[in-house]
């Protein structure tokens, strides 16, 4: 038991670690999602096969390689190259990763609103702009929350990838402990804790989709 | 009020509209008849923007949209200005296309506080009484998807009528509509030609035609090949095609 305590402190240092690339990779990669979504769908070509483009390599190369791109190699690539601490490499890394599935999500849930809504708001005097912040997105949101919710869950377990930067996070400094104190206790309060943050997640995603059962569609 | 002349629209290789014309006044009723795939549709979407053209000349009020110069070019004035000509004109679609997510009293409201800016407490009560009007007071907080299809279109009747549109282009709106609910829409219409509102009507419903339109336009194959006042052409139809259509639905 004391054993048990004993390794709350640290776990919970790294659930520190684990909550900040979480909060962060989500605040930048939802809204750069979205505009990569609209500029996907947008009228002109050339934009939306370079989204494709990058979208293709996001989604096409493990995320831990893109974060050991970003950490030793861009150093070293000419003009764009610079070096980011292990905190700002990963959080990049994370947010143009999760920013690709997003952005993927957004394109299939605008693109499967009716045609209908749009000559609706059109022929009432709408601009694209003000369709799709009044009419579409809106529409979207109830249709996307489970595959974002999807998502978002699957961030949290894959924060446990910045270890390969030495971040302490709660998978890393539970492994620790394992490897000092021939040990798997730590292991075990780990899941909790991950399955704690996950809980949560699950839960307010349920709130927000009741939410919007409100209206059928 | 509508000055569309000569329009053409092609979809691909296909000439939808081959040189339609149409003149407009001020509180006329005009139903629009015609086989399916003549183009009724097509060229009502052409007045409001909703399809392009590909040659003629549409003016609104005076003020005109597109038009063609001598080299067979279209041009449509820039996107402002086309939205704001467009404002004239409401629209009532067969499919509805009420905003789901959106209350009915929303569905009317949204587009006055977004498109004019109208403040929320100024257009509610006019937006109740709208309602009133096409009489879905009790149905004023429900949502679109609890609504009959015949409710549905009265609601989209006076979300198109809170926008004070000088037109109101209607295409098939009671289509999609069980019969027994056909009733409640037409009336609905009737009342607003009785209020002298200008009405362009794409329609099945004959009887409508001939009670309230106060001129009947027969389409076939992108032309219009009969346009004369209601009770004439359904006593007498000249052309052929408009007396083995009319043969047909009757
Ligand atoms: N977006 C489009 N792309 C290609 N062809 C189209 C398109 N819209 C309409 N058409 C074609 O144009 C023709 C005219 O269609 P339109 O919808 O205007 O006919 P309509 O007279 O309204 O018929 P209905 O009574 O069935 O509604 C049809 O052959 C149709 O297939
Ligand atoms: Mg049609």
């Amino acid at each position: 038991m004391d054993y048990l305590l004993s390794t709350l402190g640290p776990l919970l240092q790294g659930t520190a670690v684990t909550l900040q690339v979480f909060l962060v990779t989500i605040v930048l990669s939802v809204p750069l999602g979205l505009c990569l979504a609209l500029l996907r769908i947008s009228r002109y070509r050339i934009v939306g096969r370079l989204v494709n483009a990058y979208i293709w390599l996001m989604r096409g190369t493990p995320l831990m390689l893109q974060m050991l791109f970003i950490y030793f190699a861009l150093p070293f690539v000419p003009v764009i190259g610079v070096r980011l601490p292990d905190f700002p490499a990963a959080i990049v890394a994370f947010a143009l990763n999760y920013a690709a599935y997003f952005a993927e999500i957004f394109r299939a849930g605008i693109q499967s609103i009716d045609r209908g809504q749009y000559e609706g708001a059109k022929v009432l005097g709408f601009t694209y702009g003000q369709t799709m912040r009044r009419i579409v997105l809106p529409q979207v949101i109830k249709r996307i929350l489970p595959p974002v919710s999807n998502e978002t869950i699957t961030l949290v377990k894959d924060t446990s990838l910045i270890y390969v930067l030495a971040m302490n996070d709660l998978l890393r400094a539970a492994r620790g402990m394992v490897q000092r104190d021939f040990t798997t206790t730590p292991f075990i309060v780990a899941a909790a804790f991950y399955l704690l943050m996950t809980l949560v997640l699950t839960w307010g995603f349920q709130r927000l989709e009741k939410r919007y059962a409100v209206y059928d569609e | 009020m509508i000055h569309a002349d000569n329009l053409h629209k092609r979809f691909g290789s296909v000439e939808v509209l081959k040189g339609v014309s149409l003149s407009m006044q001020k509180g006329e009723v005009i139903a629009m008849i015609g086989p399916s795939g003549s183009g009724k549709s097509t060229f009502l979407r052409c007045l409001n923007h909703l399809e392009l053209i590909n040659r003629g000349q549409i003016a609104i009020e005076g003020e005109v949209m597109a038009r063609t110069d001598e080299q067979g070019h279209c041009h449509y004035m820039p996107d402002a200005d086309v939205r704001r000509i467009c404002r004239k004109m409401g629209m009532v679609f067969q499919q509805f296309n009420l905003f789901p997510h959106l209350t009915v009293l929303q569905n009317i409201i949204e587009a006055p506080m977004t498109v004019k800016g109208i403040k929320r407490d100024e257009i509610i009560p006019k937006a109740e009484e709208l309602l009133h009007k096409v009489g879905l007071a009790a149905k004023r907080d429900s949502y679109p998807a609890r609504l009959s299809g015949g409710q549905k279109q009265r609601v989209a009747i006076a979300r198109a009528l809170a926008m004070e549109p000088d037109i109101m282009l209607f295409d098939e709106p009671t289509s999609a509509l069980d019969p027994e609910l056909t009733g409640e829409v037409l009336r609905t219409m009737r009342q607003l030609a009785e209020e002298h509102m200008t009405m362009l009507v794409v329609t099945h419903e004959m009887a409508f035609a001939r009670e309230v339109a106060s001129r009947v336009i027969f389409m076939d194959h992108g032309l219009i090949l009969e346009e004369r006042p209601a009770e004439e052409l359904f006593a007498d139809p000249q052309h052929p095609r408009t007396r083995e259509f009319l043969r047909n639905m009757l």
